[in-house]
């Protein structure tokens, strides 16, 4: 099974045998991952009825559910981690969904891709239009993306909210931390990736 | 729709020996469920599945008998290659215990005094069904149910056995329910039980005795029932407005369809049931809670379990509204069971768990091929 990097990474910080929710779960790849390695009570949450469909025939458990809405669903501290990779950017309110999952979940992770990197940068700069990149294939009209930010924005968003970081990790367009994402993480980060408690 | 051959559809009676200890206190020493199955029992004996019906269902689930032309009422759903498929699954659908399609029910005749049993039926919960079903379970040489599946009070009842036997249930599908009946359900029952006592030919539940029954009563009871089954717009959409004849004629005959829709319901429906099992199963719906009968014991229960479970609901269905469903749910999520759920998109109504759904029965085979890696 060939693994998305940020997946991988996030399976690299959650123990074994924890409860794991994990928000906007697509296909449920990162919870079969976690369940194999890891062997975590895992539960992935999509309001898509075709992701529901594709989770399930992974044999993961998936609850269809609005991210904006219907968290309530789910008891204080009752779960070890919530994890919500990239998807931030399709949230209607950010903040309230990050407060939501860090009453959820004993920590949180959240991994986001980077609208600073440089060939977002150079789209909007030299060709005048909204960038299209790998992780955000979509043309503007076609997007489903309403907050998009930067790593820059995006520790400015949890210093304001005390939303506390206590690891991030910069990943490039080859899904690898190097020398440029470590010195210039908002020019050279493609995936953002932290663990906020 | 389906042929019997490819089904193979047999029927029998169990004739179980009790004394059955109901929840209510009383007993039933003896007692039979009719039943049908589809498909067959493989060697591993891994692969049955039991049916359960909603308040006016019965034991003939699929399959179209000879001479008839209406399928069972869940066709669409059971059958080759159908989401419930009995190509590979043994599945087994009764008549409940008080009912009047051939199990032991008020139309019966009590041993202990030759007379039908009338209103003297003892009520029996959803809590007594699922212990008869387990009898007929074992009756069949069934070690334990692969799957439960059932909506709405049926919903109920695969829920209930994975909180009763635990051990003897891989997997269950809880569809259209919720964990208890809220105020306003009990209200609509009420006033269906008392269209049904109202009724002068009722005589206190021992109309079989005096040759008659209570037909106007019991119709109106199933035409109140019927409106909380559908959803608005579905109404809107099959009868709007319209009229049986092109204008209005200013008196109190039967003028929009809808209205000669509900007589219609009510006055099959009475053909084919009867009045004290409609009572009983409203009863059956109204005393059901069971966070409440378990107390404590239920997070026990669940917390052992190694069952997968399904909940489904739709989104215009008011009698059992999504997040009715969702109370279910949580309660699973709270003691780590294995659960899924899905909100199928329809307007169908309560009623849209009979209908055929593109993704309500997609989300059924996944969840059912996905069984198959908890084998073993």
């Amino acid at each position: 099974m060939r693994v998305r990097g940020d997946l991988a990474l996030i399976s690299s910080w959650i123990t074994s045998n924890s409860k794991v929710l994990d928000l906007g779960c697509g296909d449920g790849k990162l919870l079969k991952l976690l369940k194999k390695e890891k062997n975590v009570q895992g539960y992935g949450v999509d309001s898509d009825i075709d992701k529901v469909k594709s989770s399930l025939d992974n044999d993961i458990n998936v609850l269809q559910l609005d991210l904006d809405d219907d968290l309530s669903q789910f008891d204080a501290n009752s779960f070890d981690y919530v994890v919500l990779a990239q998807s931030l950017q399709e949230i209607k309110r950010p903040r309230n969904l990050i407060k939501e999952m860090l009453r959820i979940g004993d920590e949180i992770i959240v991994s986001f891709p980077n609208m600073g990197h440089w060939s977002s940068r150079v789209q909007l700069l030299f060709k005048g239009i909204m960038p299209i990149t790998k992780n955000l294939p979509f043309k503007w009209d076609e997007t489903p993306n309403i907050h998009l930010c930067t790593i820059k924005d995006f520790i400015e968003f949890c210093n304001k909210n005390d939303f506390e970081i206590i690891e991030q990790l910069i990943t490039d367009e080859n899904q690898k931390c190097g020398f440029l994402t470590k010195f210039f993480p908002n020019f050279f980060g493609q995936v953002a990736t932290y663990r906020i408690k | 729709m389906n042929t019997n051959l490819e089904l193979n559809i047999n029927n029998g009676i169990a004739n179980i020996k009790g004394p059955l200890n109901l929840v209510s206190g009383k007993t039933l020493n003896n007692y039979q469920l009719k039943y049908e199955t589809y498909g067959s029992l493989n060697k591993e004996k891994n692969n049955a599945v039991l049916i359960c019906h909603a308040l006016s269902g019965n034991h003939h689930a699929a399959g179209t008998y000879k001479g008839e032309t209406k399928p069972g009422w869940w066709d669409n759903m059971i059958g080759p290659n159908k989401p419930i498929n009995t190509n590979n699954l043994f599945v087994v659908c009764l008549n409940n215990l008080g009912g009047c399609h051939g199990s032991t029910g008020p139309v019966s005749i009590d041993s202990s005094t030759n007379k039908t049993y009338g209103s003297e039926f003892p009520i029996i919960t959803v809590n007594d069904w699922v212990t008869s079903q387990k009898e007929l379970m074992e009756y069949l040489n069934i070690p334990y149910w692969q799957f439960v599946v059932g909506g709405s009070l049926g919903g109920m009842q695969s829920f209930q056995w994975a909180l009763q036997y635990p051990s003897l249930i891989k997997n269950s599908i809880i569809i259209a329910a919720a964990p208890k009946l809220t105020a306003q359900n009990i209200a609509f029952n009420e006033v269906a039980r008392q269209a049904i006592m109202k009724d002068p030919n009722w005589h206190n539940g021992n109309y079989i005795e005096k040759g008659v029954n209570p037909d106007q009563g019991l119709a109106l009871a199933r035409m109140l029932g019927h409106i909380t089954y559908l959803s608005d717009d579905s109404m809107k959409e099959k009868f709007g407005r319209d009229l049986q004849e092109s204008k209005l004629k200013f008196n109190f005959d039967v003028e929009f369809q809808i209205e000669s829709y509900l007589r219609y319901q009510g006055e099959k429906f009475v053909t084919g049931f009867d009045a004290n099992t409609y009572l009983l199963m409203t009863k059956c719906l109204d005393y059901f809670d069971p966070i409440k009968d378990l107390g404590e014991t239920l997070n026990d229960r669940l917390k052992n379990s190694k069952c997968r479970f399904l909940v489904l609901s739709f989104t215009s269905d008011w009698r059992f509204p999504p997040n009715r469903s969702r109370e279910i749910v949580k309660i699973l999520l709270n003691n780590n069971t294995n659960v899924s759920y899905a909100k199928i998109k329809s307007n169908g109504g309560h009623d849209a768990f009979l209908m055929e759904n593109k993704d309500y029965f997609d989300v059924m085979r996944c969840f059912i091929k996905g069984s198959k890696h908890n084998e073993g």
